[in-house]
Formats: C-alpha cells, structure tokens, sequence
C-alpha cells in the first residue's frame, strides 16, 4: 500500500480528476493549500505597491492505493497537470503502513479500493 | 417654476439608483467563483466612472436633446445648455440638470446589467471599449426613441413608465447576443461553477429592491401621488414575486432556496418597472407572480435545453422579465391611476397591448443586430475572451492582479 501525495497547480484539478477516473482511480482528498517551489510565487499589485513572491494556491491531493495501482495513478495525475512549465506541481509516493476502514473495521489492502 | 419637494424626491432617488450599481455588484459577485469575486466589482465600478462621463460629455445629448432623427444630437454637449431652470418637456418642476443625472443612473446601471452573461471570461480592456460602445449606439438611441422628445417610440404611445424596454429588454437582449458568441465557460460540464457567496447575492438584492424606489418612484419625476403609486406597486410586485419563485422551487425541487427567493424578487422589480405609474396593486400582485414563473422556466429549463452560457442569467431574468413586464402594461395599465397614460387589453384598449409589442420587437430587432456589430468589432480588434489559461486561473489575478480572499492571514 502507498499513499501518494500530489502538488498540483488549481486550475488542473479538473483535467487531473478526469484522469483518474479514466483509470479507475474514484477515491481521493483534496485540499487548497499555499506553496511555493522554483516558480517563486506571483506578483500582485495593492495600491501601486507590487509585492512579489506570494505564496502560490496550490491543490494537495492525497490518494491511498495498493501496490499495484502507483503506476497508473501517478501516469494519470501527470497526464492530467502536466503543461511543461514551472509551477506544474510534483508527486510523492509513500509507504503506507496500515488503512482502516472506520464504518466496516476492515484493514489493509481491502479497506482501501 | 422649481418645487423643493420635487427636487429634493428626485435628488434622493439619483442617489437610490446609484446603490443600485454597487448592489448588482455583489448579486453578480456572489454568484461567480471566488478566483472572479473582483473582476466583477471592477466592471460594476469602472461602468460607474466611464459612463458617468460619457453621460454627462455626450451620452445625455444623444439621449435627450430634442430631434426627430436615429438620436438627439450633439446639441447639449458637455452640458451646454442644460442648466438649473426646468425643462417643461422632461420635467416642470425640477432643475433640468435634476433630470439629466437622474437619467445617467440608469444609463450606468443598464451595461452593467449585461456583465452577468459574459462574467467569467472576458477580457477587462475589450470589456471596457465595448460597454463605451454599447452605452453611446445602443443605450442612447433606443433613450432617445422611448423617452426622448422626437422618439418615434415616444410618439407610437409606448408605456414605458421607468425604463422596462429602454433597461432591462435592452440589456437582456444584448446578454444573449454576447453569451452566445462568446462561448460556453470551460469545464462547465465536468465541473458546474457554483456560487462563491450567497449571503453577497442576498445583500445584492437588498440593495437593488432599496434603490428600486428610486428608480420607479423617482421615474414620477415629482414627489406626488403617481410617485406613491409607483412605489407600492414596486414593493408588491418584487414580494409576489419572491414568494412565487420560492413556492415553485418547492413544488418542483421539494425545497425553496434563498437563491431562487432573491432571484424572484429580483425578476418581479425587472416585470414591475414598465408597469409600475399605470397599475393598481392588485395587478402588481399578478404581474409579481407570474413573472416568477417565466424567468423560472427561461433559466431552469430554456437555458440548458438551448445550451448558452449566461453566467449569471442576465438574459433570463432581465429580458424575460422586461418582456413580461411590458407586455403586462399593455394588459394592465389604467387611467384611473394615471390619466397620462392609457387604458390596457383589460381595461377596454386592445390596441395599447398591439403597440407595446411592437416596442418589444423593435427594442430586440435593433440591439440584437447593433450589439452583434459592436461585439465583431471589439474582437477584431482587441479579442473579446480572455486565453484559456488566464480563464482557469481566474480573472482578479490575471487581469487586476489582486485576490479577492487571501488563504493565509
């Protein structure tokens, strides 16, 4: 099992979550979070002044799959964020070590899909 | 010679009409997602300043300055002419400059109606050319014909007490024809937009029913009996209607909304504002109820049938309404309450509804086909619709640089 943890940019989540369908892929958290990587934020203007490096909204999703599924989820989140520039987000793949089902108490890889 | 309670009625309903514009504001903005919250506030607010100048430059000379011809002319331009004595044709009893910027708050009002149809996803500099555009070959001229003196309109004995045919068929008209051409907003199927704020649509609506008074008492243009006449029918038609919205919803949806609620009450001051110096209350009552169940109909089953996006439903609640409301005042106007005007189908005059008709259709015939010219033209030269790119960010960040809402303190 690994829990896998996606950066992406906002206006992409769309395009992502149709990918994920496509395979097979239905059970998902998403998340607005603030970040930057080498992108180095946006500038806005307030008043005349311009502040540059603003935190950046991001959207964090976070997808648990068995061992057998990493492949294809990560395929399809690039596949749905990928435009080639800065800012496009990454994905972390992480051991999962246990999933617990809360309404059946089922464990492991059943409790997951 | 100048009446003080006219003028101070008239002075306070500019002021009320003027609410209006910040109130469409946030109707509007709270219906867009949050990314859009200030490129609408910014359009509402520019419309302000531009056509407060264009109005008082030219816009009022086109408007009202007396001629028979497409538009008044040039003759009152910036002003020149148009002074602190009474104008007996407009109106006796108030200083001609009262008139002229009571009149220019329905000018800004009207562009900023159309916003809803093409929110979301127009570029603020082809927005800006087009409402100036708009606002001097579309809203001026039909001014002229309904309202002005030479306005073939005027002359035919069209009703229009406060501006149905002139504002809101006008506007609802042009948000259609925009809608239509620039296209369906991205994603919309995978991903239906949902109103960022509620409780903004609501304040919205206060505020606009607040300032409604003035626009339909204040179109009396003197603090009297027809003014309190207007004002009634106003109140009555926009709670008919209200209610009406909300008990449909409940049949139809098993719940009312406070969305739908706001939405009919919007649509039933839209249907009154024609009708609102030639009808009693109880035809208000009428008019309230059933305009609910057309805008309904427009925007819940007509609009996903025929597949256009008008955003915030510019078309089916203003034009709709506008529609109604004028074809009603064929219908229900009398003499009993207003001499000046005439009698409706139903108070033994068939011919008065025959001639609001032809209003109608002459109001939709001219500013489909102008705005349609003014919307090519704009996007030859500058490109109407923001890149597909910009539009998934959100228009305050790529077109004014600022946010809205911050995520962090």
């Amino acid at each position: 099992m690994k829990l896998i943890i996606a950066i992406i940019q906002p206006y992409k989540l769309e395009e992502v979550k149709a990918e994920l369908y496509k395979a097979d892929v239905n059970l998902i958290t998403v998340s607005e979070v603030l970040g930057h990587g080498r992108q180095m934020g946006v500038t806005e203007i307030y008043r005349g002044a311009k502040e540059t490096g603003n935190l950046l909204r991001k959207m964090r999703l976070e997808i648990a799959v068995n061992d057998n599924f990493v492949a294809p989820t990560v395929k399809a989140i690039i596949k749905g964020a990928k435009t080639g520039e800065t800012g496009d987000g990454k994905i972390f793949v992480l051991p999962l070590e246990e999933c617990v089902r809360i309404r059946t108490e089922e464990k492991g890889s059943s409790a997951i899909g | 010679m100048i009446n003080s309670g006219d003028t101070a009625w008239i002075l306070i309903s500019s002021a009320l009409v003027l609410l209006m514009t910040p109130g469409l504001a946030f109707f509007y903005g709270g219906m867009v997602r949050k990314k859009n919250m200030l490129s609408i506030l910014m359009q509402c607010f520019i419309i302000m300043c531009v056509l407060s100048l264009q109005w008082v430059l030219f816009g009022y000379s086109l408007s009202f300055a007396p001629a028979k011809g497409f538009w008044g002319g040039l003759g009152w331009f910036g002003l020149n002419g148009v002074g602190l004595e009474p104008y007996a044709d407009y109106a006796a009893t108030i200083p001609h400059q009262a008139f002229m910027i009571f009149q220019a708050m329905f000018a800004i009002i009207t562009p900023a109606l159309i916003i809803g149809a093409f929110a979301e996803r127009m570029k603020f500099s082809a927005f800006l050319v087009f409402t100036l555009l708009w606002a001097t070959f579309v809203y001026d001229p039909l001014c002229h014909w309904v309202w002005g003196i030479g306005g073939f309109l005027r002359n035919m004995g069209a009703l229009d007490f406060a501006g149905g045919t002139v504002v809101h068929i006008n506007a609802g008209i042009a948000a259609l024809v925009t809608a239509i051409v620039i296209g369906r907003r991205k994603n919309l199927d995978s991903n239906a937009p949902h109103p960022h704020n509620l409780p903004f649509v609501v304040l919205g609506t206060g505020l606009l029913w607040f300032g409604w008074f003035g626009f339909n008492a204040g179109s009396a243009l003197a603090a009297n009996g027809l003014a309190v006449n207007a004002f009634v029918v106003t109140n009555t038609a926009a709670a008919a209607a209200g209610l009406s919205w909300a008990l449909i919803e409940w049949m139809r949806n098993g719940k009312p909304t406070i969305f739908g609620t706001a939405s009919g009450v919007v649509a039933g001051l839209v249907a009154i504002t024609p009708a609102a110096g030639y009808v009693n209350v109880i035809s208000a009552i009428i008019i309230g109820l059933l305009v609910s169940v057309f805008c309904f109909f427009a925007v819940s089953v007509l609009k996903p049938k025929l597949g256009y996006d008008d955003s915030l439903d510019a078309f089916g609640v203003h034009c709709v309404g506008g529609i109604w409301g004028a074809l009603a005042t064929g219908l229900f106007a009398s003499k009993a309450v207003n001499a000046a005007g005439a009698d409706g189908l139903f108070f033994g005059n068939p011919k008065q509804l025959f001639v609001q008709l032809a209003t109608v259709l002459i109001t939709i015939g001219y500013t489909l086909i102008v705005t349609l010219i003014i919307y090519k033209f704009v996007d030859l030269f500058i490109g109407v619709r923001v890149g597909e790119k910009e539009e998934l960010m959100g228009l305050d960040l790529t077109q004014h640089r600022e946010q809205a809402y911050t995520v962090l303190e």
